[in-house]
């Protein structure tokens, strides 16, 4: 369990950041908290020739609250989100998924960037990004470009991320008080990956669900938008009817992996079960 | 590569690889011994240390990230004189028995109520999952933390 071996630099500038990770034609990699990255090196799944450090790098740990909704830099870890007083009012369903990141001493270090560039498909901020439409801002050697978290991400460990590109940002769209949400994941030990999880917020318009958006992770090879499943619910009362055939509609719209800790059936019917479950803590 | 930081109140120069991590840095070149390696990939919290006042896995940081920051293991939150209410609060409740889990107990637990010196029973089952003992069931550990709580809250109100 060491890491193989590699070059380190620590660049001040964003730019020098992304000139080094230019250096070594695509084998280098970005560490900031490294929570994912250190773990992968430990394991030898990753052996990178040069880690860029954005430990000296101003302005990445910033969280704006706006009119135009919620920007996080890459660099801002758990703990900030948990104990950032302005978040509870302005995104609660971030705060209550953030709660669920790994453990005390990882969300001291882990980042929302290295989160969403590590993607892994159970991970809850990637699931929070596509749950919620978010943006991503990516910067490269030709400058900016904003990305959004349907397109970001391709696959398991995969994103849209070029070797020598940067994700500096992720912007959520402004949060109205009264939308109902709810987020659930269920792992075997607190901490651990969710075995499978889901996120979703909705409106209601005269006892009516409307814009729902409903997002599921640990099921597929990467975050999911259970798009079928809120065609479901836009339109009905949220009755047990209709927490019934949503929970339906979950189960036959995942297709899961199957792996050591629970095989695809399983997470088919979890699932439902925590969409179900979900839909009625929204309910209040 | 050259890495200045404070151990223990101490200053420290060393010499390592990038690829050193920061619990390899404290236990085989600076020999503090009393942070302890087991799974060496952020499971186990055994290496929790605290990273300016924060309890961190030292086994997913490297050393050269330590540059400048302020390093407290479990050795610095031992006195000369006598065992300190955390310490005793585990000896009176057997909240270790091999031993081998209990730095990352002690590193994660100060940390925890130096912050929240409130914190319930929840609280501190939640923050301690992050540790694994394979000795005590837990139950034992969580009674000596609740009981240490007295010590923090005090301490707070003087500082």
């Amino acid at each position: 369990m060491k890491l193989p071996a590699f070059d380190y630099a620590s660049p001040a500038t964003i730019e020098e950041a992304v000139a080094l990770l230019a250096t070594r034609s695509g084998n280098a990699k970005i560490i900031s908290g490294g929570q994912s990255l250190v773990p992968m090196l430990a394991f030898r799944l990753a052996a990178p020739e040069l880690l860029v450090d954005l430990k000296r790098l101003q302005g990445l740990n910033r969280i704006v609250i706006g009119e135009d909704g919620v920007r996080l830099g890459a660099k801002v870890r758990w703990c900030e989100i948990e104990h950032d007083e302005r978040l509870k009012g302005a995104h609660p369903l971030l705060v209550e998924a953030i709660r669920h990141v790994a453990h005390y001493q990882i969300r001291n270090r882990g980042t929302v960037g290295g989160s969403l560039a590590h993607a892994d498909p159970a991970a809850e901020m990637p699931g929070i990004a596509i749950t919620c439409d978010a943006e991503l801002t990516v910067v490269g050697p030709k400058g900016k470009r904003i990305d959004k978290a349907f397109d970001f991400f391709k696959g398991s460990l995969t994103t849209s991320l070029a070797p020598n590109e940067i994700l500096t940002e992720i912007k959520l769209p402004p949060w109205s008080a009264d939308r109902r949400w709810a987020f659930l994941e269920f792992a075997l030990r607190r901490g651990d990956f969710a075995l499978a999880g889901v996120a979703l917020h909705y409106h209601l318009v005269d006892g009516k669900i409307a814009d729902t958006h409903i997002g599921a992770i640990g099921v597929g090879d990467r975050p999911l938008r259970l798009h079928a499943v809120e065609a479901v619910l836009n339109g009905k009362k949220l009755d047990e009817v209709a927490i019934e055939d949503a929970a339906k509609t979950a189960r036959e719209s995942v297709d899961p992996p199957s792996d050591i800790h629970a095989p695809a059936e399983y997470r088919r019917a979890l699932i439902g079960t925590l969409l179900a479950r979900a839909l009625r803590r929204s309910a209040g | 590569m050259k890495v200045e930081f404070e151990l223990n109140g101490k200053h420290i120069d060393a010499d390592v690889e990038p690829r050193t991590t920061l619990a390899d840095c404290i236990r085989d070149q600076l020999k503090h011994t009393g942070t302890h390696l087991a799974c060496e990939h952020g499971v186990c919290g055994a290496c929790t240390v605290l990273v300016n006042g924060q309890a961190v896995r030292s086994c997913l940081m490297l050393a050269v990230q330590a540059q400048g920051e302020r390093v407290v293991t479990v050795e610095g939150l031992s006195r000369e004189e006598a065992l300190t209410p955390l310490q005793t609060a585990f000896r009176k409740h057997h909240a270790l028995q091999c031993g081998f889990c209990t730095p990352g107990f002690i590193t994660t637990a100060h940390a925890l109520l130096t912050e929240e010196p409130e914190a319930d029973e929840e609280r501190i089952r939640d923050v301690l999952s992050g540790n694994l003992c394979r000795c005590t069931g837990y139950v034992p550990i969580i009674q000596a933390v609740l009981e240490a709580r007295s010590a923090y809250a005090h301490k707070d109100d003087h500082e």
